[in-house]
């Protein structure tokens, strides 16, 4: 999987399922879940993450930032 | 708590915004079921505690169990440190306490709360919102309802299961790092904001003392790819009244700076709170804005209840009430924030020379006459005036 969450740096602060999207992360009780089914790999929850907990993998990154122009543009 | 029946009610989230909607519902005669995910509403805090005494006039007087710090104004430095002291009553609050006192003043009121209850989803029957589905240490239930309120933050899928869209833009959301000191030798009577480019980018680092030598110290930034971690411990390692400080807690999170929403209303359902980005885009207070929030989503609740009527066409009257009442102000305020954003720390260094005190408080109000003032009298600050264009 090219999305990583690095449990022991994650706070559960939730900044990253704010920002995403794609509804693809969520806090549940025992953690945050990344739902690979609606992640594009598009990095800005990398990129919202206070302590780096997230890290999402650079070619897929490419990619999946790509399907988030592609879907901004669609819901326009 | 009885799961059966049909409340008037349900709002998911007691923070400020659920336990002060609560509250004026219950007081409405409604009845009215609260829920929070936490095991402990109000902890831990994700906030940096501050709060404007006129608060008050929303939800009387604090008890004082609830102030760590009693406020008389902010220091507002400049990178090369010289500062601009801004008069204001406020308080640094200890949030546990203060949001356990205002869901105390809902439960009294007749508000029915249950701490430790994850709301998943929402039930949605035909387009219209009817109820909630949970989870307690990992049982499902159900609870079923006329309206539902989100008070949840801005982190909750719950909006978007009502066709509400509360993604907050990377551009919009400042990322938040945070250590509750003691040993703090700043001066307790006011909050310390740090400004410049290098210290926090398009945010600002705070001490918000909460007396007795303990202080939030926290930096905000714009998300990139330096967390705001770094930018702390940078802080904290040169800040001569931080440097020999011990750590208590460590806070972290996000918090919208803009881009409140055009539409909060659903049928059977409301966004409130920073849910619906009511926060200052400025200084990212969100107290007051989740009160006056929750306290403008409970009256027209009140009202559509009354006329059996929980249309989103009935309850539209929320979102002119509320970006009539409070968002045009908030709007103001972020678009001096984008103002601020532009400027170079020289910028900030020659502000804090020339601005007066008053200056600094109708900046924040979002009133560019501040600058458009100081700018007649000093034309070297010209450059600005093509901010406000």
């Amino acid at each position: 999987m090219a999305w990583k969450l690095n449990k022991d740096k994650c706070v559960e602060c939730g900044a990253c399922v704010s920002v995403c999207p794609f509804s693809a992360l969520e806090l549940e009780k025992n953690g945050l879940v990344n739902y690979p089914d609606k992640c594009t790999l598009c990095g800005i929850c990398e990129r919202a993450c206070p302590v780096s907990a997230i890290k999402v993998e650079k070619e897929a990154k490419a990619a999946g930032k790509a399907e988030a122009k592609k879907q901004k543009k669609t819901r326009k | 708590m009885d799961m059966s029946g049909t409340s008037d009610v349900i709002i998911v989230g007691s923070g400020p915004a659920g336990s002060h909607c609560a509250k004026k519902l219950a007081q409405a005669g409604l009845d009215v079921k609260v829920f929070d995910r936490r095991n402990e509403v109000g902890a831990p805090k994700r906030c940096g505690e501050g709060l404007d005494k006129k608060a008050e006039q929303l939800i009387g007087r604090i008890p004082d169990r609830c102030i760590a710090q009693k406020i008389r104004g902010a220091r507002v430095y400049a990178p090369n440190g010289k500062h601009l002291e801004a008069p204001g009553e406020g308080y640094v609050l200890e949030r546990k306490v203060f949001d356990k006192w205002l869901a105390t003043e809902a439960a009294k009121a007749g508000a029915d709360i249950r701490a430790g209850t994850l709301v998943r989803e929402l039930i949605v029957d035909g387009g219209v919102v009817k109820g909630i589905r949970g989870e307690i240490d990992g049982d499902p239930f159900e609870a079923r309802t006329k309206l539902v309120i989100a008070a949840t933050g801005a982190e909750s899928p719950l909006p978007k299961q009502a066709g509400i869209d509360t993604t907050v833009s990377l551009k919009l959301i400042d990322t938040c790092y945070q250590y509750e000191m003691v040993g703090v030798k700043s001066d307790p009577n006011f909050i310390h904001v740090y400004m410049g480019n290098a210290l926090a980018p398009r945010g600002y680092g705070w001490i918000f003392c909460k007396g007795n030598t303990t202080a939030n110290v926290g930096i905000g930034v714009i998300p990139h790819e330096t967390n705001p971690k770094v930018y702390l411990d940078r802080f904290v390692a040169t800040h001569p009244d931080v440097k020999d400080a011990s750590i208590i807690e460590v806070n972290a999170g996000g918090v919208p700076v803009g881009g409140m929403l055009q539409n909060m209303v659903s049928d059977g359902f409301i966004v409130c709170g920073e849910a619906a980005h009511h926060v200052n885009p400025i200084h990212g207070g969100g107290i007051k804005e989740a009160l006056i929030s929750g306290q403008i989503a409970a009256e027209v609740a009140a009202d559509c209840l009354k006329k059996n009527d929980i249309s989103r066409k009935a309850l539209e009257p929320y979102n002119d009430g509320w970006w009539k009442e409070r968002g045009g102000h908030v709007r103001k305020v972020e678009k001096a924030r984008e103002v601020i954003e532009k400027m170079t720390d020289d910028d900030f260094n020659l502000l804090v020379d020339v601005l007066r005190p008053n200056d600094v408080i109708e900046l924040t109000q979002g009133k560019p006459e501040a600058f458009l003032r100081v700018i007649a009298k000093n034309p070297q600050l010209l450059k600005f005036a093509q901010y406000l264009m």
